[in-house]
């Protein structure tokens, strides 16, 4: 697939302009954020720093404080504690500048101009900026510039409002959810154009909520739930957390009373645990239920231990990404898992 | 859609990968190159490209022609003919409620011009005005110039109804309360702003249109003063309505009343600090 190549070639040149060792400094560099409403804590403490010409996704249910950080990120709100700095600048100064811009999830456009008009306006607003032609082309709307906004589709109006991004030619890009509301189709088309040339080694971070646009699209994923990073790695080893299986089987039946029957269960039970791969043993009853990445040994060792009715069941994304943002305990960061 | 950019310099997607590296390094290197030059627009972004599109869009706007145009027009229509070859005071009354009614289309066209920033704010534009260096005053500034723009064709509307309807005046006078009329009319596109930042947007051009009716009506604007109770005339005084209308007919040479100067000076202060504030405000929930 043409994405997976265009991925690594781009990651390989991050990493040769990081050896070459000019002093570039992070396209996004949040630290200690934090943001209240009322006593909600939106955002606790939050971390995160992206190298340029890093394609990131920022991934979480709704209401995790995606958009309240993307927020504080474009200086549209004021963070309670903690800084944050665009390639070295406050973010009001990369706005100014034209290093950052955003594409937002809805709205943000006026019914009364037309999508040319609406791109001129915003050209205008900016000391330096592509040309109109040049930007309609990119997004595909070329065709459609004629057209009153009030009268465009929302995948249009969305082509609309990445247009304007690209105006400032901003190093860093930010879409706030840009295809919430478009079938898997819509999305794959839009990212696919996004990516096929407009954004060439622009660092860009997404927020989404669709677990397989994340994977699909970014060189790495950060989890965000309840205002905080739960994992930060790369998208293959957030795909890679898919890979754990649940075995389970019932133990086989032991006499209560017997103390050295009992001393036999926590032995396969502690020896279980210790398997590599294995995640979690979990016993309800007599039936035992254990995560794994290596279901084969867990199989095997619960068949010689005279376990029966073996069972064995794959997850899909989604039950690791819930996983992942129902229980934000530290054991839990992927962080933490893959040192 | 695979409409794919012929002029784009990184040519097709197919024939991407292969250049990726050199395009990618080239441009972080050029982006270094860049960071230093990058500056923020001048005057804050304002300029001539915003004055004309947001021109346009007025001049799109059905209600807002109906409301700054045909009103007064049609109020003229109404109460100025047929008042003709009568005076108010010693002034000819026809050219007297021309004056009045060119002020009260420059106010109604300014403040729900000042207004449409609640619009805007709930579009969320403002907020995608915000992810760019235009600056909040030079936005606002666009506003208030336009808005009068809109006030001065309502103010021609009339005056030349008035000529077409046989009330004659020398030109000179006629431009110089013209004049009047849109640079006290800047008074009201403040307060106009700033009832757009305080109210949200469904109530800001309602509520407006329905102070700005009052005001005139007390003002003196549709009727002489004089037929108010006491009371109600001294309120008058103080009332932007009767401020602009005063300065606006001075020129027609039956005398005017000084303290319309204060009294209007005052209201301009009251309302761009008003706006000011609304706008800090608001800022901290864009």
């Amino acid at each position: 697939m043409s994405t997976d190549t265009t991925r690594s070639a781009q990651t390989a040149s991050i990493q040769t302009s990081a050896s070459t060792g000019t002093s570039i400094p992070p396209a996004v560099h949040l630290h200690h954020l934090s943001k209240s409403f009322g006593s909600l804590k939106a955002v606790d403490d939050l971390d995160l720093s992206i190298r340029p010409g890093e394609v990131v996704a920022f991934l979480g249910p709704n209401g995790a404080g995606k958009t309240t950080t993307i927020d504080m990120l474009l200086g549209l709100s004021r963070p309670d504690e903690g800084t944050v700095e665009i390639f070295g600048q406050p973010p009001r100064r990369a706005v100014s500048r034209g290093l950052v811009s955003s594409v937002m999830q809805t709205g943000g456009l006026l019914d009364d101009l037309t999508v040319r008009e609406t791109v001129e306006y915003t050209s205008a607003v900016f000391a330096s900026s592509l040309d109109v032609d040049l930007v309609l082309e990119r997004a595909g709307i070329s065709g459609i510039a004629d057209s009153m906004v009030k009268k465009c589709s929302g995948g249009q109006k969305q082509r609309l409002r990445f247009a304007m991004a690209l105006l400032p030619d901003p190093a860093l890009i930010v879409l706030d959810e840009p295809t919430t509301g478009m079938d898997v189709t819509g999305r794959r088309d839009f990212w696919h154009e996004m990516r096929a040339d407009a954004l060439h080694g622009k660092t860009i971070l997404f927020a989404t909520h669709y677990l397989e646009e994340a994977d699909e699209f970014a060189d790495r994923v950060v989890l965000v739930a309840n205002g905080q990073i739960v994992a930060d790695g790369p998208s293959h080893e957030i795909r890679a957390m898919a890979a754990a299986k649940t075995v389970s089987a019932t133990l086989p039946r032991i006499d209560a009373a017997s103390p050295t029957e009992a001393d036999a269960e926590n032995r396969l039970l502690d020896h279980l645990g210790g398997l590599a791969g294995v995640e979690s043993v979990d016993v309800q009853g007599r039936r035992l239920k254990m995560r794994t990445t290596d279901s084969d040994t867990a199989a095997k060792t619960l068949f010689d231990s005279a376990c029966t009715d073996l069972e064995i069941t794959s997850h899909s994304l989604e039950d690791a990404f819930i996983s992942l943002t129902s229980n934000n305990s530290p054991s839990d960061q992927l962080t933490s898992k893959g040192a | 859609m695979s409409t794919h950019p012929t002029a784009n310099p990184t040519a097709s997607p197919t024939a991407a990968p292969a250049e990726n590296p050199g395009t990618t390094s080239a441009s972080s290197t050029r982006f270094l190159d860049t960071l230093d030059q990058r500056r923020p627009p001048k005057l804050g972004g304002f300029s001539m490209t915003l004055l004309r599109l947001e021109l346009m869009r007025k001049l799109r706007n059905r209600r807002t022609l109906i409301f700054t145009m045909i009103m007064p027009a049609v109020f003229y229509l109404i109460f100025g003919v047929t008042n003709k070859g009568q005076t108010l005071g010693d002034t000819d009354a026809a050219l007297y409620i021309s004056v009045s009614l060119a002020t009260y289309g420059a106010m109604v066209a300014t403040t729900t011009g000042g207004a449409q920033v609640a619009v805007e704010r709930a579009l969320g534009w403002s907020r995608q005005l915000a992810l760019t260096p235009l600056h909040p005053a030079a936005y606002i500034l666009t506003k208030v110039l336009v808005s009068m723009v809109l006030g001065a064709v309502s103010v021609i509307v009339v005056f030349v109804l008035a000529a077409f309807t046989g009330v004659h005046a020398p030109l000179g006078t006629l431009l110089a309360a013209g004049a009047l009329v849109v640079l006290t009319s800047s008074v009201f596109a403040a307060f106009g702003v700033m009832l757009g930042y305080l109210l949200p947007a469904e109530n800001a051009i309602q509520v407006s249109s329905m102070v700005l009716g009052i005001l005139s009506l007390i003002g003196g604007l549709f009727v002489p003063l004089e037929i108010w109770p006491k009371t109600l005339q001294t309120i008058a005084h103080f009332t932007p309505a009767y401020g602009a209308g005063e300065i606006a007919r001075a020129p027609l040479g039956g005398g005017y009343d000084q303290w319309a100067v204060v009294n209007i000076i005052v209201w301009l202060a009251i309302f761009v600090a008003g706006s000011a504030w609304a706008l800090r405000r608001d800022t901290a929930r864009v």
